[in-house]
């Protein structure tokens, strides 16, 4: 199967921004007439719906923020009555504050179609058994790719997070040729494959799989594909504009597929929230379509990344979003120096005597930030001496400085010490909020 | 050649006796244990009874552990004539990365030591007489 919608996912770029700009009209005016703190940010603005006239005037348009959310929680944002909404989502912040979004029918038929289409580039089709192993709850892994794997007419196993020699049984057993879960999780079931002595492509019939919820690099991607001989696509989405299946990777991996018959992106400045042209890195700004629940218009994501418009073998024609580099939230300041976590982890893919499983302790010893990276050593690399530790910590050390720009204290442990999340990892220890 | 275990430690006072107690389980018996370490962690060199078995155990229960091969031999009776040796070996280039003593159920007192040139060490060693183990 090549495509899920092919007409929609191959429309010309003339077909395309003719469906945007008839969107974004109806769109601006069912949000102003239907969610108040819209209607109040374009009143003070004194901008009326009527002066969005095409796709090109998006800019006109007033940001949101994820505070705004919180501050219409729970149903303050909501653009639909409480009897249309069939579902709500929410994600928690480090605040213990809940961002809340509610979807109508339409809404998750929505979302199914981009997941299906996300699956399709995966690899999957009619016939996938397609293992789900994202947690199901409020969070949208699991859910999103669910109704995205039946939409498809596939069969879905609904694993849920969690029990891991169970999920490796289920895999086995049933054949699965599909697998969706984070990219940290996928490394952990390849790790635990191998200890088992099962073969990818003889016991373990996976093919393909979409891998997101967490920022994960290029080496990251080869290492899933070589440890399981599957194609591992980077998918992307935020339970504020729909979970995953807002973007994904096709197999030529020219950067994810942006659903933006659904869903606009824009890259701007992080400071000075200008718009930045294709190529240039920024923060991903996402002004949803068609959405009737909780529609959101030129919503700021805090995740750094760039978009490419360049032409792909696949012959889908969306604009692309390059992998996410970082979010402006996990980035670090040590010593006034901006640290993204996916810098860290390029350098520790690149080195063979380590593996990329990790722990930032971030801290103040005499008003100086320090930074501690616990990593842990391969199981493959045979150690006797002290010196031969000592140079791969020198090694990584000369590495993270000369690609952060600041300096990094290295504790190199055994392997399978540092914690394993089934989840989202969490990856960083900042001492100093604390 | 004799065959030792080195495992990694990161934190030496733990997982030392971890280590041990792992062997022990598996009924493995230690004919010689030395560290070598820094304040921050360390590597426990082991020759046990079983070293295949040892192996499989360590790693089993999590520990970074390979198997090494070192020159061995039988500490000569007559007086100062060990350190003799160390100087032809010294003598003839060979370069001692690390070594200890130990004893196996014998009884005899036995040296191991790492080289990165182990051929010629056996070579320098037979030459002047001593028991390659
Ligand atoms: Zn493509």
């Amino acid at each position: 199967m090549q495509y899920f919608q092919k007409e929609l996912e191959t429309m010309s770029a003339d077909q395309k921004r003719v469906l945007q700009s008839e969107r974004l009209v109806k769109m601006v005016k069912y949000v102003y007439e239907n969610q108040k703190p819209y209607r109040e940010k374009m009143d003070a603005m004194k901008l009326k719906p009527d002066d969005i006239k095409s796709i090109d005037d998006i800019y006109k348009l007033p940001y949101t923020v994820k505070q705004d959310l919180r501050d219409a929680y729970p149903f303050g944002m909501m653009a639909r009555p409480r009897k249309d909404l069939v579902r709500l989502h929410a994600s928690s912040a480090t605040t213990g504050k809940l961002t809340v979004a509610g979807y109508t029918m339409n809404d998750i038929d929505v979302w199914a179609e981009c997941a299906a289409r996300s699956l399709v580039m995966a690899g999957a089709d009619e016939e996938s058994i397609i293992h789900v192993a994202y947690g199901y709850g409020l969070f949208t892994g699991g859910l999103g790719m669910h109704y995205g794997g039946e939409k498809l007419g596939a069969c879905v196993v609904p694993a849920s997070a969690g029990n891991t020699q169970k999920q490796i049984q289920l895999i086995t057993d049933f054949g699965a040729d599909i697998i969706c879960c984070t990219p940290s999780y996928i490394i952990y079931l390849a790790e635990e494959i191998e200890k088992l002595g099962l073969k990818p492509g003889v016991d373990i019939k996976l093919k393909g799989g979409v891998f997101g919820a967490e920022a994960w690099s290029e080496g990251m991607r080869n290492d899933i594909e070589k440890r399981l001989g599957i194609r591992a696509c980077d998918i992307y989405g935020l339970s504020e504009i729909a979970g995953p299946g807002v973007a994904c990777d096709c197999e030529f991996k020219t950067g994810m597929h942006f659903q933006d018959d659904h869903f606009y992106p824009e890259i701007v400045d992080v400071d000075t929230l200008e718009p930045l042209p294709y190529g240039e890195s920024g923060e991903l700004v996402i002004t949803t379509l068609t959405k009737e629940g909780m529609p959101l218009l030129r919503y700021r994501t805090r995740d750094i990344a760039s978009l490419n418009a360049d032409p792909c073998p696949c012959g889908r024609t969306t604009v692309k979003l390059n992998k996410i580099t970082g979010r402006s939230d996990d980035m670090l300041i040590i010593r006034g120096v901006n640290v993204f976590p996916s810098q860290i982890e390029s350098v520790l893919l690149k080195n063979p005597d380590i593996q990329p499983h990790y722990h930032i302790n971030v801290d103040r010893v005499n008003n100086l930030d320090t930074m501690e990276i616990v990593v842990e050593l391969s199981p493959n690399i045979s150690i006797d001496e002290i010196g031969h530790v000592e140079e791969i910590r020198k090694k990584l050390s000369s590495d993270m400085t000369s690609a952060l720009s600041v300096s990094a204290k290295i504790t190199l442990v055994s392997p399978g010490t540092v914690a394993r999340s089934e989840g989202k990892a969490k990856r960083i220890t900042d001492k100093r909020k604390l | 050649m004799i065959k030792q275990i080195a495992v990694f430690l990161e934190n030496k006072e733990g997982k030392a006796s971890a280590c041990c107690k792992v062997l022990k389980e598996a009924d493995i018996n230690l004919y010689a244990l030395s560290i070598a370490d820094t304040k921050e962690f360390g590597i426990l060199r082991l020759i046990t009874d079983d070293n295949e078995k040892a192996l499989q155990v360590l790693k089993n229960a999590g520990f970074l552990s390979s198997m090494v091969e070192l020159v061995g031999l039988e500490v000569p009776h007559k007086a100062g004539a060990l350190s003799e040796l160390l100087i032809d070996l010294g003598d003839g280039g060979v370069n001692v990365e690390y070594m200890y003593s130990y004893a196996e159920a014998d009884g005899h007192a036995k040296i191991a030591f790492k080289t990165a040139t182990p051929e010629k060490a056996i070579a320098i060693l037979q030459s002047k007489g001593a028991k390659i183990i």
